[in-house]
């Protein structure tokens, strides 16, 4: 069923009664070509993408709990591709390209938008550093922009610039960045994939692997054992739970980090602002709510909530940089579980076991590199070799001193 | 989070800066042999368990010691606080 205007109309002349389930919920086979581990953003992507342009047949995604309940939908919606680093600005370029032509590919809305995004800037160092940034994203095919202090002022009138630690001296900004409807995006791949013949697995807990002449031959899960030519984990904050299951240490630790919402209000803050010498960034949601976060809680946990002492600090940054905040009041705060690489890059790559893939790593960065993860991972999937814009992510990289470290930032909390 | 310090009793973790699994006490031998790839595992890799966790705290706005805590990362709840000399020594380090 093809979602368009005047399927709405027709149904709102007809009582609404002719909407039917956006996707199956088939029992699963015995057998897959292909299994995808994880029905979140990455794992449903990646399916949708196997599915339509690698033409793989009997896939399916397994998900433990239900679709789009992780970070997909704990994420504060931003999507950029402002990155430095040959190994990364590709990779997240080609996915800001994915953004921009998803709810046509889908038919689906994802509620896009394209309100830009903003890096503050604070002394003549930083600017230095945000215009080699600038000029490495238009060298890759994005676009980016110096702002002036006075253009900050003009557009974003609201804003601290005299702050005594931090005050403004510019900022870099990329207009083609933005906001999306999370959720869309988990139930519009979700749909994609299902008209495409693939099998969402909901309630279906991976609780481990068979694995026999170092070749990976299907999953046991709460639903039985499935077998599988080929076994790709999407799991996010839960890759170290679900590959400590074939004795895989990986080079990634899992953390909290918690996001924000404000009581709704006014169109006030057009577009994504982001104060990193703050450790604060901020949009408004399109119900109205300013939505917020900051940096990790700084210790290992999976419990998907985090402590107070970091909403203090990031309301803290927040009103150093929006002083109108003060009057706000805060509706809710959550957490999600990040699976933190050593460098802060993420890994697509295959593993040592035969037929077993990984995809994760993606820190508290994963949500804007949805498709072109999906995408790359299919491409891994089913050629065996890496997509050309994710030859980096590979996980040898540590041991061979090739660390994606776009900001000298991974797991080690004290570097936040 | 509240950490019993051994020394000062109950303390905020606030006062504390984090620095991960308490293996990073076993430093390898950089003379062996295999020193490159245990130096790589040691650096790199991790255990990161669902449930009982032993982590390095420092106590920097305090006494500035630096503590193994036992924490279960689903609940955050603390069982144990050791000093990390004595579990270090315990250990074989620096006799």
């Amino acid at each position: 069923m093809r979602y368009s205007g005047l399927k709405i109309l027709k149904e709102s002349l007809t009582g609404h009664k002719g909407w039917k389930p956006a996707w199956r919920s088939p029992e699963p086979q015995a057998k897959y070509d292909i299994i995808i581990i994880g029905g979140g953003g990455h794992g449903l992507a990646t399916a949708y993408y196997l599915a339509k342009e690698f033409k793989q047949k009997r896939i399916a995604v397994l998900e433990k709990g239900w679709v789009g309940g992780g970070n997909v939908g704990r994420n504060t919606t931003i999507i950029r591709s402002n990155y430095l680093l040959d190994g990364n600005e590709p990779f997240y370029e080609f996915s800001l390209k994915l953004w921009e032509n998803l709810e046509q590919d889908l038919n689906f809305n994802a509620m896009i938008s394209q309100r830009g995004i903003l890096n503050l800037i604070h002394s003549d160092a930083q600017r230095d550093a945000f215009t080699r940034r600038g000029n490495a994203m238009i060298l890759n095919g994005a676009d980016a922009e110096m702002l002036s202090t006075a253009q900050i002022k003009k557009r974003y009138p609201f804003l601290n610039t005299e702050d005594a630690r931090f005050p403004i001296k510019g900022g870099l900004a990329q207009h083609r960045g933005g906001t999306v409807r999370h959720d869309a995006v988990a139930w519009g791949y979700a749909r994609g994939a299902d008209l495409l013949g693939v099998d969402i697995i909901q309630n279906c807990e991976v609780t481990g692997f068979k694995v026999e002449n170092g070749k990976c031959l299907g999953v046991d899960t709460s639903r039985g054992f499935i077998g599988a030519n080929k076994v790709g984990c999407a799991v996010a904050g839960s890759s170290g739970r679900l590959m400590s299951k074939v004795d895989m240490r990986l080079p990634m630790e899992s953390h909290v980090l918690q996001a924000f919402v404000s009581e709704g209000l006014k169109p006030v803050l057009p577009g994504v602002i982001t104060f990193g010498a703050g450790h604060f960034y901020c949009s408004q949601s399109d119900k109205g709510g300013l939505v917020f976060g900051g940096d990790i809680d700084g210790y290992n946990s999976y419990a998907q909530r985090g402590n107070l002492p970091v909403v203090e600090d990031v309301c803290e940054g927040g009103m150093a940089i929006f002083p109108m905040m003060g009057r706000v009041r805060l509706l809710r705060s959550w957490g999600g579980l990040m699976d933190m690489s050593m460098d802060g890059s993420p890994i697509i790559d295959r593993t040592h076991i035969d037929g077993l893939y990984f995809n994760g790593g993606w820190c508290y960065g994963g949500f804007k590199a949805t498709p072109a993860s999906g995408f790359a991972y299919a491409h891994l999937l089913a050629t065996d070799t890496p997509h050309k814009t994710a030859t980096a992510y590979r996980f040898d990289r540590f041991e061979k001193g090739r660390m994606i470290d776009e900001k000298g930032m991974g797991a080690q909390p004290n570097l936040h | 989070m509240i950490i019993v310090h051994p020394l000062l009793g109950p303390r905020d973790s606030a006062e504390f800066t984090y620095l991960g699994d308490a293996s990073l006490i076993d430093r390898p031998d950089w003379q062996s042999e295999t020193a490159a790839s245990e130096f790589y595992e040691y650096q790199y890799l991790r255990e990161n368990p669902a449930g009982l966790h032993r982590e390095l705290w420092f106590h920097e706005a305090g006494d500035r010691s630096w503590l193994v805590v036992t924490r279960d990362t689903t609940t955050h709840e603390i069982t144990t606080v050791e000093m990390a000399r004595d579990v270090a020594r315990a250990r074989g380090r620096s006799k």
